[in-house]
């Protein structure tokens, strides 16, 4: 049960090769550079598009093959588009019932004021596209495509021509989609920060074809891959908070592999939690250190140790609870501690960011 | 009041004309919708070409439209014997004869503004719509043609405008025949040809000031919505 692609579609500019089958739940993060088949991908699964050659099947329903093209409003899914795509002649309320109408009342699995609520549009209903910010037409546009109940949402590039306000003003909502709604989403982004702080698994394009596709845990940090060598390298955490210190003003985030300190947050205890560790804040010791101002101290197991961009310096993949934690650490340092695969050793982070 | 301005003849031409440019604009946004739509959204060759036949009439001579319709519709021409064995009344020197003449003659006007209404909206609205469960008629009803809505504003008002002010066309196909085929253009002209400049002065600034007050409901109209073309 899932969305099982296999595309094969010469462009202009790039050949579209896809053969992959993405899962039915979590966030799958399509992510690549402009012009390596994104948008085109994602517009094929929505049937915008007609590949030449192309099997299109979702859930066991054949959308598209050689002998049958689903035309995309018969397909149950919900788009949203890169820029702000709503109806001009129509109020952000009459925006949001032009897809509700158009659902049999017992297909429909959410209802108006739920996602009226759950994108925060109360105040907006009355206003016109050209009355509302670019945030705030997103959110419309988004809450828009829920209201269709689709089975599959495809996002493409929902956020990138949002300022960094409006960009923080949505991402909570959509971490609420991901966490309270089992609506499986593909989301095309090309900003990694944002797919560290939503996606579960990655897809990797390269020149119309998937490099590699997996866990977003695993995918960050494989060395093979260029995700691991950006300058915003860095791995993913779930935890739990775990604890309050008021006194210090700090936040305990339970892990696998341990507990990590944060910023006090207002979160409650309990609340489920992602946070993000940069390969730069992480250094190695062989030993527990004892005195030393970072509080954050992982043991591990070295996976593996690999060149990076800068010949100075080296990427330490650790097994960290189970989990991989990216280490850019300098040659020299690898050199002086004899760092190799297989060996146990501490990891400690010296900052800690907690995605919400 | 009005009965001493104009002469039975003046309000008879000026009836044929309200209700020739009325039918013609009718007809025309029925004719029009669709192929306006096919010369705005198709990738075919062909559309060079139903673009250079939709602006003939706007460089040929009102005579040699009405000129050939004339051959055309006549009893020895193709249209005439056809309708003559269909049964039909001959459409030359009639108020049809008339009907299709302006039709031909006003139909860029209509055509123009549409295709460049419906090239506008965009296939990105058109696309939004779909996904959310529009089916393409649909689209084309609640996307389409809502978001054009100028270009039909525009395209009834110049053609409704044009055809009011129709002269060659009329007189070529009509025959100027009182009562059935002479509108108000032509009128003034034959009050003209008299010398009775009182007459043409009345009928002429009835339709000066009926055209400019057609051409203000336009730019009105168009000024009014702001931003109806591209999807914001």
């Amino acid at each position: 049960m899932s969305l099982a692609l296999d595309i094969a579609w010469p462009r202009a500019d790039f050949q579209l090769n896809v053969d992959c089958e993405f899962p039915d739940s979590g966030i799958t993060a399509l992510f690549g550079r402009s012009g390596s088949g994104k948008t085109t991908l994602l517009r094929c699964v929505a049937g915008l598009e007609r590949a030449l050659r192309a099997s299109v099947r979702f859930n066991g329903d054949v959308w598209q093959n050689d002998r049958r093209f689903v035309p995309p409003h018969q397909r149950p899914l919900g788009y949203v588009f890169q820029e702000s795509s709503l109806f001009p002649h129509l109020d952000a309320r009459g925006n949001l019932e032009y897809g509700l109408r158009r659902v049999p009342a017992a297909r429909r699995r959410i209802g108006f004021d739920q996602a009226v609520q759950f994108m925060g549009l109360e105040s907006l209903l009355a206003h016109r596209a050209n009355e509302l910010s670019g945030g705030q037409r997103q959110r419309v546009a988004i809450a828009r495509a829920l209201l269709t109940s689709p089975q599959l949402l495809l996002m493409d590039e929902p956020l990138s021509n949002l300022d960094l306000a409006s960009r923080s003003e949505i991402l909570p909502h959509l971490e609420r989609l991901h966490d309270e709604l089992s609506i499986p989403i593909v989301y095309v982004s090309h900003e990694i920060s944002d797919v560290m702080r939503i996606a579960d698994h990655i897809a990797l394009l390269e020149a119309g074809s998937v490099r590699a596709f997996g866990s977003i845990h695993d995918l960050l940090t494989r060395p093979d891959l260029p995700l691991a060598h950006l300058e915003e390298a860095g791995s993913i955490f779930e935890g739990v908070i775990a604890q309050h210190d008021a006194q210090y003003h700090l936040s305990y985030v339970g892990i696998t592999a341990g507990r990590l300190a944060i910023s006090l947050r207002a979160a409650p205890v309990g609340q489920r939690v992602r946070v993000r560790i940069d390969a730069r804040d992480v250094s190695l010791a062989l030993k527990p250190p004892e005195q030393s101002s970072i509080t954050n101290i992982l043991p591990g197991r070295v996976m593996d140790v690999s060149d990076d961009r800068d010949p100075a310096q080296r990427l330490v993949r650790i097994d960290v609870g189970g989990r991989p934690l990216l280490a850019r650490i300098t040659l020299r340092s690898v050199a002086q501690l004899r760092i190799a695969a297989g060996m146990a050793l501490y990891a400690q982070v010296k900052s800690v960011a907690l995605m919400d | 009041m009005t009965a001493s301005l104009y002469s039975p003849d003046d309000l008879v031409a000026l009836w044929i004309s309200l209700k020739l440019a009325t039918v013609t604009v009718v007809l025309l946004l029925l004719l029009c919708t669709p192929l306006a739509w096919w010369l705005a959204m198709t990738r075919s060759r062909l559309r060079v070409v139903g673009e250079a036949m939709a602006a003939l009439p706007l460089v040929l001579p009102p005579t040699v439209l009405g000129f050939y319709l004339l051959l055309f519709l006549g009893p020895h021409g193709w249209g005439g014997r056809l309708m003559h064995q269909l049964g039909m009344q001959p459409l030359a020197f009639s108020f049809g004869g008339l009907v299709l003449g302006s039709m031909l003659y006003s139909m860029p006007f209509v055509i123009q503004p549409l295709q460049s209404a419906f090239q506008s909206v965009g296939a990105r609205a058109l696309e939004v719509a779909a996904t959310l469960r529009a089916s393409p008629l649909d689209r084309f009803f609640t996307v389409a043609l809502p978001l054009a809505r100028r270009g039909f504003i525009t395209g009834s008002v110049l053609a409704f405008a044009h055809t009011l002010g129709e002269f060659g066309v009329v007189l070529m196909l009509g025959g100027n025949i009182p009562g059935r085929t002479q509108t108000a253009s032509i009128v003034i002209f034959n009050h003209v040809e008299a010398f009775d400049f009182t007459a043409a002065q009345r009928l002429s600034a009835t339709l000066l000031g009926a055209c400019f007050a057609l051409l203000l409901i336009v730019y009105a109209a168009n000024r009014r919505v702001p931003e109806t073309a591209a999807v914001a």
